[in-house]
């Protein structure tokens, strides 16, 4: 009984004061009752995207050093210059590129090769999907620190793994600081983090494919390759998409593991464009210098991303 | 209910105890206090110790911020740079000098100096020029020198005093196996290690600073670069670097180094800069080490091969000079600090020959001419006489307002000829000098 005079004094109350909460925004447009709404996100965007950003693109065009108290000189175009004809900027462009391009390609082949094996009906099946979202749920400053162990030539078990099976000697090579191999650390240690959250896209998409299309294939006799050819890549391609994007944008400003792994080195073999930035910003505090760095890169990224989504709608659409 | 007499006679002292802690700690929250700015290094104990004296003088808490070297310079220029009073008194690096005197983060302390007597003169040249003037050489000191240092050289005594090995040295070598003197020594030496086992473990000859995110490498290239020829610019052109910096001396400096870091250096150790050398030399990995003298009264106690297991010698000499890379920080009233008066009191304090002489006993290394010229300093411990050699014969990098760009160009620009294998040394150096010029044109020097 009581909850039902409850209910109904709710009910009253809501009644009584409809018209008051009518009246109080009588007068406004639906247009302006929706801009009433977002206008505190559009605010908390404005402060903390767009005017940091524009606020850069005014710093690029200066020559300001945040540690010194001289006031910002406008120099033009000259960082932009600086960097665009500089030399080891480009060397540190080709580098980010070979670790996007290499880290992308595997994480998509071991990604999707997993979420194949993952979506088939096991015993334990569950508890092996939890298994292998494990590096992606770990800190990117944990997962630095303990391959950098891992790869410690003289105690370090990934060097007398490889010793164990070629017969090489474990410290007679060091994955950080070689320059052939320091390259391939990098792209190895981030797969290995990164390749779960592939797969668990992949794996949406596998789910996401109804299995009356299966049986009708199996009707019309079709093979599992054709099967796959056929269905299931088309089919998980647009989330396969989506993932490329997402990792490409992630590696493409991958600072901390690296940073942790190698620093860089040797020499500067492993200096992603982000670390770069970051030296320029904040350890040489050529503030104006590494605005434009960012300006560079965030029109690339920006770039790339819109001319990769408009390929993405057109296989969605297909 | 009646008490005990024990139980009398200890509520007696615990309610003593309790009105002497509360009356200490209301003295002391009335009182004042100083902050006392560092880094995070064993030095550091010493400093705690030793303010514990200043502080039973003069009623004045010493607080300490000690942060890590990894962060010191950025957490610590930061904070001068945006006038904080976090610190009170700062031991600032050597480099910080030019930037915080043209800056004005430190306190000018000349007049303080003459007002109070205290003479730049009881203090070893070098560190004055290091950890004092700004600009260079001329008497404008923003410091007083507190914690000498300098980069030298610990040896495993026990290996060298190996009759087999002095044996087979002798005999490859025709000389006695001795600490080096030069840096060919030092490789003959390097390599003659390199490979052996001892005591059961394959060794490495040295262990030299390859550090590449700050300071490192370039701190431990240059102890060869000088004795080869390299210096920073023209003495008698100020800013002048063509045909010094990237000099044919300099540039083979620079693949001596490279040559004793390629053939004797552990492996692994790419990116490493002093721990990972205590580490090295502390687990018998290597027979020399490179680093600073800061660490050697911890090395020298170490039971596992400190006492008579270890040996220390100064950086070897060259064909062009025989110098070593300056270390070392001075002690500076912060300007932006609200406690001036009892910093600058701090500084006279500090000054003393009898603080300074404690200051060394703790474990803290001063740069006072009475303390390190004394005999008895010199018998004190086994790297005492090098340490006073080296501080004779030290050179610093630059300590302009924008060390810190010049600093990181010299890092790249080494790391990637002698880790990475980049290039030639000329080449390094001619990029070098490029990247320093742009760099005082910025400053609004001219190196033309």
């Amino acid at each position: 009984m009581s909850v039902t005079n409850n209910a109904r004094g709710i009910a009253e109350g809501v009644a009584f004061r409809a018209p008051a909460t009518a009246m109080r925004v009588r007068g406004l447009s639906d247009r302006a009752v929706a801009w009433l709404f977002i206008l505190p996100t559009m605010l908390l965007l404005l402060a903390i995207n767009i005017f940091p950003l524009i606020w850069a693109i005014r710093l690029s065009f200066t020559g300001l050093m945040a540690n010194l108290p001289t006031p910002a000189r406008f120099i033009g175009i000259d960082n932009y210059v600086d960097i665009l004809t500089d030399e080891d900027i480009w060397a540190n462009f080709q580098i980010t590129a070979h670790f996007v391009f290499w880290t992308i390609a595997l994480q998509v082949l071991v990604g999707l090769g997993l979420a194949l094996l993952i979506n088939q009906k096991f015993r334990g099946h569950s508890f092996w999907t939890t298994v292998i979202l494990l590096p992606m749920m770990l800190s990117p400053a944990v997962v630095g620190n303990f391959w950098t162990l891992l790869f410690q030539p003289q105690i370090g078990p990934f060097n007398y793994l490889i010793g164990f099976f070629t017969g090489a000697a474990p410290s007679s090579f060091t994955m950080i600081g070689s320059v052939a191999l320091a390259p391939w650390t990098i792209v190895l240690v981030n797969t290995w983090m990164w390749t779960p959250y592939v797969m668990l896209i992949c794996l949406a998409g596998l789910r996401s494919i109804p299995d009356h299309i299966y049986e009708a294939a199996e009707v019309d006799r079709a093979s599992p390759l054709r099967q796959f050819v056929s269905i299931t890549f088309p089919m998980v391609l647009p989330f396969l998409m989506l993932a490329v994007l997402f990792q490409a944008i992630q590696s493409f400003v991958m600072f901390d593991l690296v940073n942790l792994l190698t620093s860089g080195g040797p020499g500067s073999t492993t200096e992603l464009v982000s670390i770069t930035l970051k030296r320029a910003a904040f350890e040489k505090w050529e503030t104006g210098y590494a605005s434009a760095l960012a300006v560079i890169l965030f029109v690339t990224i920006f770039g790339a991303a819109n001319i990769y989504v408009k390929a993405l709608n057109k296989v969605k659409q297909q | 209910m009646r008490m005990s007499k024990t139980n009398l006679l200890l509520t007696c002292a615990a309610g003593a105890l309790a009105l002497t802690i509360g009356a200490a700690s209301s003295a002391q929250a009335e009182g004042k206090s100083l902050t006392m700015c560092w880094a995070a290094w064993d030095p550091a104990n010493a400093l705690v110790q030793l303010d514990k004296d200043f502080t039973a003088e003069t009623g004045i808490e010493m607080k300490h911020e000690f942060v890590p070297w990894t962060s010191y310079a950025d957490h610590f220029i930061n904070l001068l740079n945006s006038r904080s009073a976090e610190c009170d008194l700062i031991i600032g690096d050597s480099q910080w000098i030019g930037g915080a005197a043209e800056n004005k983060w430190y306190v000018k302390l000349n007049d303080f100096f003459d007002k109070n007597n205290i003479s730049m003169d009881t203090f070893l040249p070098a560190t004055v020029v290091g950890y004092a003037e700004w600009p260079k050489n001329t008497p404008n000191y923003w410091g007083l020198p507190a914690m000498a240092d300098a980069v030298g050289w610990t040896y495993r005594k026990d290996w060298f005093a190996k009759p087999e090995l002095r044996a087979e040295f002798k005999a490859k070598y025709n000389r006695e196996l001795e600490p080096p003197k030069t840096w060919d020594e030092l490789i003959e030496v390097a390599k003659f290690f390199t490979g052996k086992e001892i005591d059961g473990k394959k060794v490495y000859g040295a262990y030299v600073f390859s550090e590449r995110g700050s300071e490192g490498i370039t701190m431990g290239v240059t102890n060869a670069m000088y004795n080869y020829g390299f210096d920073y610019m023209d003495p008698k052109k100020p800013y002048q670097m063509q045909g010094i910096v990237n000099s044919a001396g300099a540039a083979k400096g620079m693949d001596v180094y490279k040559e004793l870091f390629t053939c004797c250096q552990p492996p692994g150790l790419t990116n490493a800069y002093m721990q990972e050398g205590l580490d090295a030399f502390k687990s018998g990995q290597v027979a020399m080490q490179m680093n600073w003298y800061a660490f050697f009264p911890g090395l020298a106690k170490d039971p596992n091969v400190g006492g008579d297991k270890i040996g220390f010698f100064k950086n070897p000499a060259g064909p062009a000079g025989d110098f070593t890379q300056l270390g070392g920080q001075g002690l500076s009233v912060v300007a932006a600090s609200k406690n001036v008066d009892d910093a600058l009191a701090y500084v006279k304090w500090f000054a003393q020959p009898k603080v300074q002489q404690k200051w060394t006993d703790l474990g803290g290394a001063s740069a006072s001419k009475a303390v390190l010229d004394s005999d008895a300093y010199k018998k004190s411990a086994a790297y005492a006489p090098s340490f006073v050699e080296s501080m004779g014969m030290v050179k610093d990098f630059w300590a302009e307002p924008l060390y810190v760009p010049l600093l990181l160009d010299m890092q790249n620009r080494v790391h990637d000829y002698v880790v990475a294998n980049k290039g030639t040394s000329q080449q390094a150096l001619d990029s070098l000098v490029k990247d320093w010029v742009k760099v005082f044109k910025q400053e609004g020097k001219d190196p033309s």
